[in-house]
């Protein structure tokens, strides 16, 4: 059996095949990483180093120059501010929201359960942009036009469907004896969904988050067409803008904002990062 | 569905059976829908009700006038979508959306697939460095990575046109250049999900099989075609529609990185050029008929997800 094993672990991973992936993997990291790296490098760059003809993958005088621009540019604080209200309003709405949905179509059957469901899925594949013109005149009724809620209400509708698809494989993972237990024990419905299903769905529920934040967090659509002449409202994406002009496009500016606005994400994202991979391994399967 | 689940389901079923008073508990009654009230209301609210509106204004005549209620608006019944589907060019940008699309997805589909083979062969440390590369990359904002990648190609100041030795070639200039360009940055940012979801699902399958199959001799290669593709078919026809769904769908980048659609529109594609008619020149019913166009082509999409999932025997 042992022999087997070795001969198995031999034919398997020949040592110069394994050399060869093993650089074909680095190579493979370092081509994906490089457009993060040379946007944080650019970033640090001082300006004659970053509108040069000849650039190069490092800089021996890093500035804070660049994100001076940026964080000294009118209401940058502002836009990101905006920016950290509509994404932390959307992920918090969202979460409570498509948790009791969730909880809904998994933990009971009733009538147009599996209707519901696959309306859910539709919804999913709803084109956002293509509503961009019922929305607009929807908001402008609603007296909504150049504020946050705007921006709010539609990214919570787009991101409910996919959180409450993904968050069910989730609530599902909880057995129902536990359920059973908490009943037996006395507890009531309200009191098992607060205190025993929510706190063991909330691993999923942050998962689910991360998507709801970067859609919202990434809009630009929506902020382009409903904050038309408030710019006090705009978020983040807004700001980046601002640094590309007719004449010549500050990349200096762009490049650092770009990181500010890269940053959050990221630190979201490598902190979920386990959550995630089995998450959506999970609403895939 | 995995196996630990759909045990659990089966073993449920007859658990739940003998006991009358709880199975009315699992019922609820009105419970379920008191649960689904705040998710309905914000659905009918802002999904629903704008796609009703959607399709309303695409029949109605509805310029920059009746929105500022200069003029009544008037029925159309099918003169917007006659007047888009005369206009050629409303024909060739459907078909470089279809184009587009398809392009974007072989490649995200190649990339991320060879990328998971590769990650089950090498040894911690390199994992690490890819996943986390990719990482990066997937959680990268649209609007970010498409400005990037347009610095990176920068005719003035880019790296890439060093080192290729282009001098200040433009790389959206040409329409094809353009695409590429954005194709590039589409499979950057969309790859990370399907290599991620692909070799999660290579590590399910028994290490006995794919050993089984290397002692037989067989190359890389034919252990993906005969071996591996078999047994992951769900995982990557679920990864195809998803990203069928998501390219069809880009905006982001097109809008950013070739400045809403092109030199003259020729990097239009559907979701940008519905934007530019609704909101760039005022044609809102254009615009929209253009829309419930997508939403016809998307709804087909999933008719055949649906259909996939139903053909697995998913429970839903």
């Amino acid at each position: 059996m042992s022999s087997v094993r070795v001969l198995v672990g031999f034919v398997r991973v020949r040592r110069p095949g394994r050399l060869a992936a093993e650089a074909g993997a680095l190579v493979a990291a370092v081509v994906v990483a490089f457009p993060l790296y040379w946007m944080v490098l650019s970033a640090f760059k001082p300006a004659g180093e970053v509108q040069s003809a000849h650039p190069r993958p490092w800089t021996l005088s890093p500035s804070l120059d660049s994100f001076r621009r940026v964080f000294t540019q009118q209401d940058f604080g502002r836009y990101f501010l905006n920016s950290l209200v509509v994404a932390g309003s959307v992920v918090l709405l969202s979460a409570l929201i498509a948790f009791l949905a969730a909880t809904a179509v998994t933990r009971f059957r009733f009538r147009f359960r599996t209707t519901l469901l696959i309306m859910f899925l539709v919804a999913q594949m709803v084109p956002v942009e293509a509503l961009t013109i019922p929305l607009f005149f929807l908001m402008r009724d609603l007296g909504q036009l150049n504020t946050l809620g705007s921006l709010i209400l539609p990214h919570l509708a787009f991101s409910l469907p996919f959180a409450i698809w993904m968050l069910r494989g989730f609530v599902k993972g909880v057995p129902v004896a536990l359920e059973e237990a908490a009943a037996l024990d006395g507890a009531s419905r309200t009191r098992f969904l607060w205190q025993i299903l929510f706190p063991l769905v909330f691993p999923g529920l942050v998962a689910t988050s991360v998507f709801s934040f970067i859609a919202a967090w990434n809009d630009f659509l929506f902020a382009k067409s409903f904050i038309i002449s408030d710019t006090s409202q705009s978020t983040l994406p807004m700001a980046l803008l601002v640094f590309f002009k007719p004449d010549e496009n500050d990349w200096g500016g762009i490049m650092a904002a770009s990181t500010v606005m890269t940053l959050p994400v990221l630190v979201f994202f490598v902190l979920v990062q386990r959550r995630l991979v089995s998450g959506v391994g999970g609403a895939v399967k | 569905m995995s196996p630990a689940t759909a045990t659990r389901d089966a073993v449920r079923v007859p658990v739940a059976k003998p006991a009358p008073g709880r199975r009315s508990h699992r019922q609820g009654g009105w419970t379920p829908w008191l649960y689904l009230a705040p998710a309905l209301a914000v659905l009918g609210a802002l999904l629903v009700y704008p796609i009703y509106q959607l399709g309303l204004i695409s029949f109605l005549e509805y310029t920059q006038a009746q929105v500022s209620g200069g003029e009544p608006t008037s029925f159309q019944g099918l003169g917007n979508y006659s007047a888009l589907f005369s206009d050629s060019q409303f024909w060739s940008v459907l078909l470089a959306t279809v184009v587009f699309a398809a392009a974007c997805v072989l490649s995200t589909l190649a990339v991320g697939c060879a990328l998971a083979v590769l990650l089950t062969r090498v040894r911690a440390l390199p994992r690490l460095a890819l996943m986390l590369a990719a990482l990066g990359a997937w959680a990268t904002p649209a609007i970010t990575g498409s400005t990037v990648w347009m610095f990176l190609f920068d005719p003035d100041f880019g790296p890439v046109n060093r080192v290729l030795g282009l001098g200040d070639h433009s790389w959206t200039y040409g329409r094809y250049s353009a695409f590429l360009l954005v194709l590039l940055e589409v499979v950057w940012c969309s790859f990370p999900f399907v290599m991620v979801t692909v070799y999660a699902g290579i590590r399910a399958i028994p290490g006995e099989v794919l050993e089984a199959a290397a002692l037989d001799g067989a190359s890389q290669w034919r252990i993906w075609r005969s071996v591996m593709v078999p047994m992951l078919r769900p995982i990557l026809t679920v990864v195809t529609i998803q990203s069928v769904i998501w390219d069809f769908k880009v905006f982001t980048q097109i809008y950013v990185m070739t400045n809403g659609g092109g030199i003259a529109g020729q990097n239009l594609v559907l979701n940008v050029y519905a934007y530019q008619k609704a909101f760039a020149s005022s044609q809102y019913s254009l615009g929209s008929a253009i829309g419930v166009v997508m939403l016809l082509i998307l709804l087909a999409a999933t008719l055949v997800y649906l259909r996939v999932l139903r053909g697995r025997g998913e429970e839903l």
